[in-house]
């Protein structure tokens, strides 16, 4: 079971049962969708930028737990941020799945340092990145549809 | 795990399952509970045997070689397709096409049999519970034809709407495709009397017995169809081989698939002349080593025999079921009066992939997602299901242990 709650952390589980943010932006001036055909997964991300700045952001969609609370953490973590410190926020976010040599740097991440037990669930690191890679997406204007495919 | 005695039919599974080397693991410091056999199934002894023994002491090209091992290998490689014609009951061995899995089986079809046959307006049939792998080569002919593809309905239990699916047939109708039995629902569909329905107006039939073909018994001539597709690795033989059985009538008549080495009977510039069958279709050379071992494995199946796997099978769905139906929130998708070995649901509140994270640090193996059926997923509108699928070596003890993990998924989702 340790094992488990390392992945399945206390605040994931939290914010698996109430996702924060979720729904629809209603004055929202970007917004981009992203699916995980591994897992079924669909999310919509819809966010208002002012002056490159992240000013309000909501995601909606169906998904697994860890989706689901990445989703929300990310939307707590990145509102009131610029699009630049969003980037920055990105790539290590990506590294904290993936990379096992990344020491995690809990004041500098927050609540996100709960998914570093991802690392050891290869098969979950996409449902981990679904909504940033989303997020990214929509904030660069793509409008494409986005697959961790 | 003892010998158990079903309808007077001994099956004694733990000899079964020491023929299996794989079975004995731990994962993650747990007995490895494999539970994912509708996706592939362990090979058995028998089977490492022989591809090791052909790797080690058999190997040649086969065909037009003059020499002994050369002839050897042929000789393994035709004496295999002729162990499938036999385990399919085919006519003639002349009837059986190995290709790399059922996938490439049913394009082989819809490239040849489709191409020639098929032109704008009209109609291919197939079912609302197909595998993507007898959706897509349609829709590609059709898109390229000009042609419609139509959709035989389901019910809520899983189950083919037969009146439907008569429905739908009709003097613009070139091809039935179905499967024997679904991988998402575990359904088995009455594929007699769609043949019957479908010869009554001239249509042939082929049928998807990737899922079908290591649980049953299968008789392409009483089944009465034109086309039947398996797959090596599901019939606990090796990846990258399947085969296709056609009825020779329509094989004759039906353009080659792809042009190279073997196809041929002889080849000037000018103009190329086809080998006779089964070699019109297996251009370049083959899975050699593929054939030979799917060759063991059906004569393995053969041996333990369908009698004893399916009660075998039928008792430990049975148990499942029972053991699965008693846990809170549990839900099945796929509840056919006739269906076999596949147990696909989900839990209330939690995501399949969460469930599949859980259970497998318990060490068992089930499969999430969609299992490559989306429509069958929006049909009972999940985005996914977890999947136990059983085979002849899983035992009662394993099902425990499935339902025991599946209880600690709600100890961390609550």
């Amino acid at each position: 079971m340790s094992e488990l709650r390392d992945l399945y952390q206390e605040v994931i589980l939290d914010h698996n049962r109430s996702p924060r943010n979720f729904g629809h932006l209603d004055d929202a001036n970007r917004r981009a969708d992203g699916h995980n055909p591994l897992c079924g997964d669909r999310l919509d991300v819809t966010v208002k930028v002012v002056e490159g700045v992240v000013t309000d952001l909501r995601f909606e969609g169906s998904g697994c737990a860890i989706s689901k609370a990445s989703a929300s953490l990310m939307t707590e973590a990145v509102k009131g941020k610029t699009i630049d410190e969003f980037h920055e926020l990105f790539d290590y976010f990506h590294r904290l799945v993936t990379d096992e040599t990344l020491p995690v740097d809990e004041r500098a991440l927050g609540k996100l340092a709960v998914f570093s037990g991802v690392r050891d669930y290869p098969a979950r690191v996409k449902c981990a990145i679904l909504a940033w890679h989303t997020l990214k997406s929509a904030v660069t204007d793509s409008q494409d549809i986005v697959s961790t495919e | 795990m003892s010998k158990v005695t079903v309808d007077r039919i001994d099956f004694d599974v733990r000899s079964i399952r020491k023929q299996f080397p794989l079975l004995a693991q731990s994962v993650r410091g747990k007995p490895l509970v494999y539970l994912d056999n509708a996706a592939t199934t362990q090979k058995p002894q028998v089977v490492l045997d022989t591809l090791s023994h052909y790797y080690a002491a058999g190997n040649a090209n086969i065909h037009r070689g003059v020499y002994a091992l050369s002839q050897d290998a042929t000789q393994a490689y035709e004496g295999a397709r002729s162990k499938v014609a036999k385990f399919l009951n085919a006519a003639s061995p002349t009837e059986i096409i190995f290709t790399r899995n059922a996938t490439e089986g049913i394009n082989l079809v819809a490239q040849t049999f489709g191409r020639s046959m098929v032109a704008a307006g009209d109609e291919v049939v197939i079912s609302e519970m197909e595998h993507h792998s007898n959706i897509v080569p349609w829709q590609l002919l059709c898109e390229e034809k000009g042609a419609h593809l139509r959709v035989a309905p389901i019910n809520d239990d899983g189950e083919l709407m037969l009146d439907e699916l008569a429905a739908l047939l009709g003097p613009r109708t070139r091809l039935v495709s179905i499967v024997h039995m679904s991988n998402s629902l575990g359904t088995i569909n009455p594929v007699r009397r769609v043949v019957d329905l479908a010869h009554e107006q001239g249509i042939p039939v082929l049928i998807d017995g990737s899922q079908a073909a290591y649980h049953m018994a299968v008789d392409v001539r009483a089944l009465d169809c034109d086309f039947y597709v398996v797959t090596g690795h599901k019939l606990y033989g090796p990846t990258g081989i399947g085969a296709l059985y056609g009825r020779s009538r329509l094989l004759n008549d039906m353009p080659p698939y792809q042009g190279g080495g073997d196809m041929i009977s002889s080849v000037t510039f000018e103009k190329t002349t086809y080998n006779e069958l089964p070699h019109k279709f297996e251009a370049g050379t083959p899975h050699i080593a593929g054939a030979i071992g799917l060759g063991a494995a059906v004569g393995f199946l053969t041996e333990v025999g369908f009698d004893a796997i399916a009660s075998h099978e039928r008792r430990l769905l049975d148990y499942a079921t029972g053991m699965l139906s008693e846990l809170p929130g549990l839900r099945f998708i796929g509840t056919a009066r006739e269906k076999a070995s596949i147990l696909s649901f989900v839990l209330e509140g939690v995501h399949p992939h969460d469930v599949g994270t859980v259970v497998d640090t318990e060490g068992v193996a089930i499969r999430t997602g969609h299992h490559c059926t989306q429509p069958v997923m929006d049909r009972f509108g999940v985005p996914a299901t977890a999947r136990a699928s059983l085979a002849m070596y899983n035992t009662t003890d394993e099902i425990d242990h499935l339902v025991s993990a599946l209880s600690k998924v709600r100890e961390v989702f609550g």
